[in-house]
């Protein structure tokens, strides 16, 4: 590319090496540090997006990585550049999802003598990535690259940070052709035939048995295996928030989501069962509760990739170390066919109890939560949609009424919850899916944090739909402060501009619905829009989300959706 | 049952290794007893002896989590192993001519060699298992010690230890 006699620069050989690894697309924002290889864009063909905060454009390579299977990419200047992308690395890390992140450093001369805008982003990374790299030749910049794809994708995925001089990038390298990938060196324990019929007898045996489908199905791609179990034997499933699409949610036997927001009948569910099966999940204290009370009356088998989370919050009786769907192929044809009709059926009543009492099933009266919203959405849409949510009460209503039947149809910020997750990571998720319809379900609070990207969103020509579930707070940690903190509403309350008149100002349309009866048509004109729609659901200011396990409580110790056509939250006390 | 745990770590030589080690410990709150660090015959890698108090389940967890560091190349738990483990302690103690035949003695029975002598001290070194410098230790007490230093245990197995060779076997193929 270069046409110098000693090779390309080592900015060229950035960007020469992510066009190797397929890569088309990155997330960034540039200054001092990162300069040269900006300049070297202009001799590629990469698409860059520049992001309007580098917490964005690491959540935007999240969101192309969860939407994709593949390596997302965000690049950063040093010091303040590469420390705005932390957030967004940490979300990753917890949620297991594979980026490259990219910053430039100060030049190695300069390293250690507080330099200008010298942050020491290896040491600061370190415990949130899965590994990181500080690069100071311009040689080095290719090899290392192509070890970091290979450590973001390969095993349990997550985050690396490659941090390279100025001066590297600046520096001539021979171009070097792909190298042997580096071997796994870890002496996996093979799992035996033993092993697999020793699950499968616990299956057999079992009369209350229930699967957990985690993200690890997702990731593995492992719904078909998954099915297959499921029809084989009869066996009920649960979900965690990440495993969500994992499993279809209208198959009869998904019994929905698990933990504190999960339905009553799939926490009491977990707590009768006398087997539990869990698949590529982390037994996280959101689905755990109480750990004490937890399940105790089940065997436990955990399939799952990564050794280090065998027995550390849930002590089981099978581990099944491996990749969850060559587990599962395996262990399907050992599991002997059967019926459970009893324990389905009891599964199945106490369903039907708690949908009776559902808040989609009670008269609206006028008025507008954040549930209606949801369901109306996932009506109008048929399920067909992809759904990037943001985290608080809007997150879980989402998780609740929209059917997540695919896999990688539902992306959210599981494991660190990080507000403003949203808008970007499906700004992300376009460059993925350019033909899918993509929702963004944020609340007031998370929007706020991410508005900027709009203007990215004008720029770049993308198309997301924007669903703002406004209810003038920051609902969920209002709704702790009104269970928990005698109705103290420090700092939840939440002014936020004219969005429709935001939108507009970013020459994108907006429309505001205050009424059920106004989905429709809103739904209807965001679909149908050419660019970035936003519209403000004004849905009601207090409302809660049911059944919920207060943090540290016995699962089974649920507030439940109060009965009899109550309506939710304040509305039901006044 | 928390016990002490000796974890032997054969690590890539490469700047920050040390760091990510002990950010793992302290991130997951494993408890470090000692950690010993250096080189071994083979260029580029280190070994690392790290003696935890921790129960089976947490080392279980130590050495799946050590595994995750992508600079960390075979981790074994040798706790139950028979080994060969050895620290290293300097200690000066106050000596003077008339307690040094004392000094001398208790330094025989451990068989701890004098390495310095001064006017009223001495410098004493012992290599051992930490209970064999820790009863030494004891014993000097009384004569006053003035200053000490000790390296962390470090071990090897006895035999063949099939896991560090099986590496050994693996890196030189690469190489
Ligand atoms: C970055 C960040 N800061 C704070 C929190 C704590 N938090 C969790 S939910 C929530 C409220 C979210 O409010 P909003 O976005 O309006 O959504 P709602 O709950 O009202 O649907 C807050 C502040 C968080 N998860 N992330
Ligand atoms: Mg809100």
């Amino acid at each position: 590319m270069s046409g110098h006699g000693q090779g390309e620069t080592g900015a060229d050989a950035i960007w020469t090496t992510l066009t190797e690894e397929g890569v088309d697309v990155v997330f960034g924002y540039p200054g001092g540090a990162i300069m040269p290889t900006y300049d070297a864009l202009s001799r590629h063909s990469t698409h860059h997006v520049l992001c309007r905060h580098e917490q964005n454009a690491a959540h935007m390579a999240d969101g192309y990585a969860r939407a994709s299977g593949r390596v997302g990419v965000a690049i950063a200047t040093s010091g303040p550049g590469a420390t705005n992308l932390v957030t967004g690395i940490a979300t990753a890390m917890l949620d297991s999802s594979p980026i490259v992140c990219i910053t430039g450093q100060v030049p190695s001369s300069l390293i250690g003598s507080d330099a200008f805008q010298e942050t020491d982003i290896t040491g600061v990374t370190l415990p949130i990535t899965k590994h990181n790299y500080l690069v100071t030749k311009a040689e080095e910049i290719a090899p290392t690259i192509r070890e970091a794809f290979e450590v973001a994708r390969s095993g349990r995925p997550g985050p690396v940070v490659v941090d390279i001089t100025k001066d590297a990038q600046l520096g001539h390298a021979p171009r070097t052709e792909p190298g042997p990938r580096r071997e796994a060196r870890r002496p996996a324990r093979p799992l035996t035939d033993a092993d697999l019929d020793a699950a499968a007898a616990m299956i057999d045996r079992a009369e209350r048995p229930l699967l957990f489908c985690g993200q690890g199905i997702v990731k593995a791609e492992a719904s078909e295996a998954l099915t297959a179990l499921v029809e084989r034997a009869d066996l009920p499933v649960a979900c965690t928030l990440l495993g969500l699409g994992g499993f279809p949610a209208t198959h009869p036997r998904n019994l929905g989501m698990m933990g504190m927001h999960g339905e009553a009948w799939v926490n009491e569910a977990v707590q009768r069962a006398d087997l539990i099966v869990a698949l590529g999940m982390r037994f996280d204290d959101r689905v755990t509760g109480n750990l004490a009370t937890y399940a105790r009356g089940a065997r436990k088998i955990h399939v799952e990739l990564d050794p280090a989370e065998i027995d550390k919050n849930v002590r089981v009786d099978l581990p099944l170390v491996g990749d969850v769907r060559a587990v599962l192929e395996r262990l399907v044809p050992r599991v002997a066919p059967a019926k459970r009709a009893a324990w389905n059926d009891t599964l199945g009543a106490l369903r039907a109890d708690a949908e009776a009492h559902d808040v989609l099933r009670i008269p609206d009266e006028g008025r507008l939560l954040g549930a209606h919203v949801i369901g109306d959405l996932y009506a109008l849409t048929g399920g067909d949609a992809l759904v990037v949510s943001d985290v608080g009460q809007h997150q879980m209503w989402e998780a609740q009424y929209y059917k997540h039947d695919r896999p990688r149809s539902l992306l959210t910020s599981g494991g660190l919850g990080t507000m403003g997750f949203a808008l970007p990571a499906a700004m992300g998720a376009r460059f993925a899916r350019p033909d899918d319809e993509i929702w963004v379900v944020v609340g007031d609070g998370g929007f706020q944090m991410s508005a900027p990207e709009l203007s990215t969103c004008r720029q770049e020509g993308l198309k997301v739909n924007i669903a703002i579930i406004n209810n003038g707070f920051l609902g969920m940690v209002r709704q702790w402060q009104e269970l928990f903190y005698e109705r103290r509403y420090v700092a939840t309350p939440m002014m936020g501009p004219d969005f429709v008149k935001l939108a507009e100002a970013h020459g994108l349309a907006g429309r505001r619905v205050e009424r059920r009866d106004a989905i429709p048509d809103a739904v209807a004109f965001a679909r149908q829009s050419e660019g970035t729609v936003v519209i403000d659901f004004r849905v009601q200011a207090e409302d809660f989300v049911y059944p919920m396990v207060p943090a540290g409580n016995d699962l089974a110790d649920m507030i439940r959706r109060p009965r009899g056509g109550a309506i939710q939250g304040g509305e039901s006390r006044s | 049952m928390t016990e002490l745990r000796t974890f032997a770590v054969l690590v890539e030589d490469v700047p920050g290794v040390l760091n990510r080690v002990a950010s793992l410990f302290r991130r997951r709150d494993f408890n470090i007893v000692s950690l010993n660090v250096g080189r071994t015959h083979e260029v580029g890698v280190s070994r690392m002896t790290v003696v935890v108090a921790a129960d089976e389940r947490t080392s279980k967890l130590i050495e799946a989590n050590l595994y995750k560091l992508v600079n960390v190349l075979a981790v074994e738990d040798i706790t139950s192993r028979p080994s060969v483990t050895r620290d290293l302690a300097l200690i000066r103690v106050g000596a003077d001519a008339e307690q040094r035949p004392a000094v001398l003695q208790i330094c025989e029975l451990f068989r701890a060699k004098v390495v310095d002598v001064a006017h009223d001290t001495l410098i004493i070194e012992i290599a051992g298992t930490t209970e064999k410098i820790e009863g030494l230790v004891a014993l000097l007490r009384p004569y006053g010690i003035r200053e000490m230093v000790q390296t962390g245990a470090i071990a090897l197995t006895r035999g063949a230890d099939e896991k560090m060779q099986l590496h050994e076997k693996a890196s030189r193929e690469a190489a």
